[in-house]
């Protein structure tokens, strides 16, 4: 008798498969998902946020990023319909966009204000792409972001919400890091419980809201599960985003059922509460530690800035390159944050991917780096790291 | 107050061009009966397990251990799991970077593209580079992948057969190409017709079409029909003179229900052919875990293979496919054992022998009692299911029952499928879900219900049918229904 199940885990699996056609993971399920398992989403989100939701709003999909490319395809007819992605962003929007033919239109994230999201700048690219001829359609909001970390206040996020229901934007929230929070301070917010906390009802924000298996503390990124909950849409559209979506037929079933646990996890009291509880625990709380050990030591690295990881998984440094760097790089016919990046994964077997691979304000250069090399790897990660970054400086000390 | 930002009529027009019946009016109106407590017979789509398939043992034993690592550090897990099972699911995590949790290599794990290169190797004869393989969420996936590469604009046109799955036609409408349809002969069993495809490539030219590639899906689907070694050769030498991309749709490869035909990859007869075509013909073919004996739809696990196509192009899609990250790695491991399973020898393989021939002959045994069961009927002609999943009878509607059909604002099969489903509770799909000639009408239907249910289902049917036909046939306009 094997005894690493614990009774609890059986009878969820019981339960689960009693949701699934023949009781099998082998079946194609309804497209959207599988009814029973979106159920247990719209429960575990409306025991989120405070406010009910409806498994018929809900989307079961491989990843979260086929739910994203969905919704941008339906949104982009011509080159002249456009996206408002923020800069610096998850290249995912950047490349939907491209692929759909349709037209990016930045707003720029503050770096010197911990990544803020100002609303009269987004009014401003806003009025400049209308005035170009381009319909903006949607606004695309990393919350935490991804690659900046920062987590939105909630007053920013009342703010965003009113900008989009009085310009008639699609708001679409790519929340998939909503589980990697480390700022004591700041406290993930649902862009739909903040709507709805101000009193908004569904028809009065067409909301899309993202989430993900491959984040948070559990990290099950090769299963590829996820979902999308839309609020605020009418029945044609949604009958329409149906019908792309049954061309496929359905997501996996694996990544179904773990989207489901996610939203619905071990509850006090069942048998298995306190082991999931001291895992998930441990996973954050590492999380948390590895986030303060990268972001102390990049800023003690000379010319290099690194805000404050609020949330999400990465680091995204600031490097302040010397001019003659920069000359190198452009002699070696790449950007100076991409020479930088290659120089340190020759020298230092570190891997990092350039800032302009997530756009930046023109003229600063960044890298992106995960928070996730192992705890105890950290210290020599960081002192090799040190070793490159000051013999870089000195070879091209200006 | 400003205006809704989605309207329908602000969608993307290409989403609403979209149609995709496998699983439109007539799965959603079974779905409706389904809630209100009528016992429905879904066969509208080829989804093995719903119907009472069982999983092949090994494959679920490897993969569930490989979802949970811990098990392997049980000390009783030989009680439980044979020890090819453990091996199986040791070496699988050792290819991953971190477990099935981890993305793999926006191609799929290496090893596992590495088997999958043997068994075509095994299966064909000629080597095969795993380089050139890519694993994705279902061959679905991969077909959509590929027709966004191909298609620039409206002018591109895709030879696509009729009837097809409707896939291609879905495809074809969301990425703003044409299809230029080819007729298959339904009285010469399905197989294809050359001054028809000919006859269609060259009035697609006259229009201004660039016609850019050629589907075909062998088995058929959903007319069941293997092609002849014969008739894919003339294929290829088509596509090689009109420079057109193959793309073969391979899914159905294990389900092959008679002897004359045997399947046989475009790919084999490609190479077989020699050069200039051999290192010419660009080819793309399509294979899955949802069907076969193995039928493992809700893994979502596929691959395609390419051949003859430029570096610079295997990058381009390999660029697009890092966009989604990874396939899922659950659904990987299941193509490998797929590709790889147990072989003579092995502990498990008497089991998974028996297992896989058991499904096999009762997909045979359930081709032909389908098949027959629909020539019974009155007014219903059904070529034989040679392979795949599907049966495709043709339903030669009276003329009274499409003039009621006009009246209900239906298709005529569609009218006549809405009417089975609710006098029989059998879901199926009109066959204009997958194209026909003009006044010609069929159902699809799988073959999948389970054995024993098989000779109520068809009796079903033709209680239904021969009743619909005297109604229709029949003077005045009585209607029982």
């Amino acid at each position: 008798m094997i005894i690493s199940l614990y009774s609890d885990a059986i009878a969820r699996a019981c339960e689960i498969l009693d949701l699934l056609p023949g009781r099998e993971t082998g079946a194609y399920s309804h497209s959207q998902g599988a009814k029973g398992l979106r159920e247990a989403i719209a429960a575990g989100i409306a025991s989120r946020d405070g406010f009910p939701s409806n498994a018929d709003d809900i989307f079961l999909t491989d990843g979260a990023s086929p739910a994203v490319q969905t919704m941008i395809q339906l949104l982009i007819r011509t080159e002249k319909d456009g996206i408002l992605c923020p800069i610096p962003q998850y290249p995912l929007y950047s490349a939907s966009v491209t692929l759909h033919g349709g037209s990016l239109v930045p707003y720029y994230l503050n770096e010197s204000t911990g990544w803020g999201l100002e609303v009269l700048h987004l009014k401003n690219q806003l009025e400049g792409a209308c005035s170009q001829g381009i319909a903006v359609r949607a606004l695309v909001v990393i919350n935490p972001g991804n690659p900046t970390g920062q987590v939105l206040s909630e007053e920013n996020q009342k703010e965003i919400v009113e900008f989009c229901r009085k310009d008639g934007l699609v708001l679409l929230a790519d929340e998939v890091y909503q589980e990697n929070v480390y700022a004591g301070d700041k406290k993930f917010n649902s862009f739909k419980r903040i709507a709805r906390s101000m009193g908004y009802e569904r028809d009065e924000l067409s909301l899309v809201s993202f989430h993900s298996v491959s984040k948070g503390y559990y990290g099950e990124g090769g299963k590829r599960g996820g979902y999308m909950e839309l609020c605020g849409f009418s029945t044609d559209v949604k009958d329409q985003i149906y019908k792309v979506t049954s061309v496929n037929l359905c997501s996996n079933i694996l990544g179904q059922i773990l989207s489901s646990l996610i939203m619905n996890p071990p509850k006090v009291g069942d048998e298995s509460y306190e082991s999931f509880t001291a895992e998930k625990e441990r996973i954050l709380s590492s999380l948390a530690r590895r986030a303060k050990a990268l972001e102390d030591a990049f800023n003690k690295l000379e010319g290099v800035t690194c805000n404050k990881v609020e949330g999400a998984m990465y680091l995204f440094p600031r490097l302040q390159l010397p001019n003659r760097a920069i000359k190198a790089a452009k002699i070696a016919n790449a950007a100076p944050d991409a020479f930088y990046a290659h120089r340190l994964l020759d020298a230092t077997g570190i891997v990092v991917v350039p800032g302009s691979g997530f756009g930046q304000v023109p003229g600063t250069w960044h890298i992106r780096c995960t928070i996730l090399p192992e705890e105890d790897k950290i210290p020599a990660l960081v002192s090799r790291l040190r070793g490159f970054h000051s013999s870089f400086m000195e070879e091209f000390r200006d | 107050m400003a205006p809704k930002p989605l309207d329908y009529e602000s969608l993307n027009e290409n989403v609403k061009k979209v149609a995709y019946a496998v699983r439109g009016e007539l799965y959603l109106r079974a779905s409706e009966l389904q809630k209100e407590g009528k016992k429905i017979i879904f066969t509208n789509v080829g989804n093995p397990h719903a119907l009472g398939q069982k999983p092949l043992s090994f494959p679920r034993q490897v993969v569930a251990l490989c979802q949970a690592p811990f098990l392997l550090d049980d000390p009783n897990v030989n009680l439980m799991f044979p020890a090819d099972a453990i091996a199986r699911a040791k070496h699988y995590l050792s290819l991953t970077s971190g477990g099935l949790g981890a993305y793999s290599d926006s191609r799929g794990l290496p090893g596992i593209r590495k088997e999958v290169a043997d068994f075509i190797e095994r299966r064909d004869g000629y080597p095969s580079d795993p380089e050139l393989i890519f694993l994705t969420d279902g061959a679905s996936k991969g077909v959509m992948q590929i027709l966004n590469s191909v298609i620039r604009n409206e002018m591109d046109g895709i030879l696509v057969p009729v009837p097809q799955y409707p896939l291609y036609s879905a495809a074809i409408s969301l990425f703003g190409g044409s299809l230029v349809p080819y007729y298959l002969e339904e009285e010469a069993n399905w197989s294809l017709d050359f001054n028809n495809i000919r006859q269609s490539v060259a009035a697609a030219r006259s229009k201004g079409i660039t016609v850019r590639a050629m589907v075909i899906i062998n088995p058929g689907n959903p007319t069941g029909q293997c092609l002849s070694e014969a008739n894919i050769r003339e294929l290829l030498r088509f596509c090689f003179r009109e420079n057109l991309v193959l793309l073969a749709d391979e899914v159905y490869q294990q389900n092959i229900y008679q002897d004359e035909r045997p399947f046989i990859s475009a790919r084999k007869i490609l190479f077989d052919m020699g050069p200039p075509m051999s290192k010419e013909v660009q080819l793309v073919s399509f294979h899955t875990v949802s069907k076969g004996y193995w039928g493992e739809c809700g893994q979502r696990g596929g691959y395609f293979e390419m051949t003859n196509l430029p570096p610079k192009t295997v990058d381009e899609i390999y660029k697009v496919a890092s966009v989604s990250l990874s396939p899922n790695v659950p659904g990987q491991i299941f193509l490998g054992l797929m590709v790889n399973p147990p072989k003579p020898g092995d502990i498990s393989y008497l089991k998974f022998a028996t297992e896989s021939k058991a499904i096999l002959e009762s997909l045979r045994k359930r081709a032909h009692i389908m098949t027959d069961g629909f020539n019974s009927c009155k007014n219903v002609v059904c070529n034989f299911t040679e392979g795949a999943m599907y049966s495709f009878p043709q339903i030669r509607l009276p003329q009274k029952a499409i003039e009621a059909a006009k009246m209900a604002g239906k298709a005529p099969d569609v009218f006549y499928c809405l009417k089975l489903l609710e006098a029989t509770g059998i879901s199926t799909v009109p066959g204009s879900g997958f194209g026909q000639k003009e006044g010609v009408f069929h159902l699809r239907t799988t073959i999948l219900p389970a054995e024993e249910d098989m000779p109520a289902i068809m009796a079903s049917f033709k209680k239904f049918n021969d009743a619909f036909m005297e109604q229709y046939e029949g003077y005045g306009g009585y209607s029982r229904m």
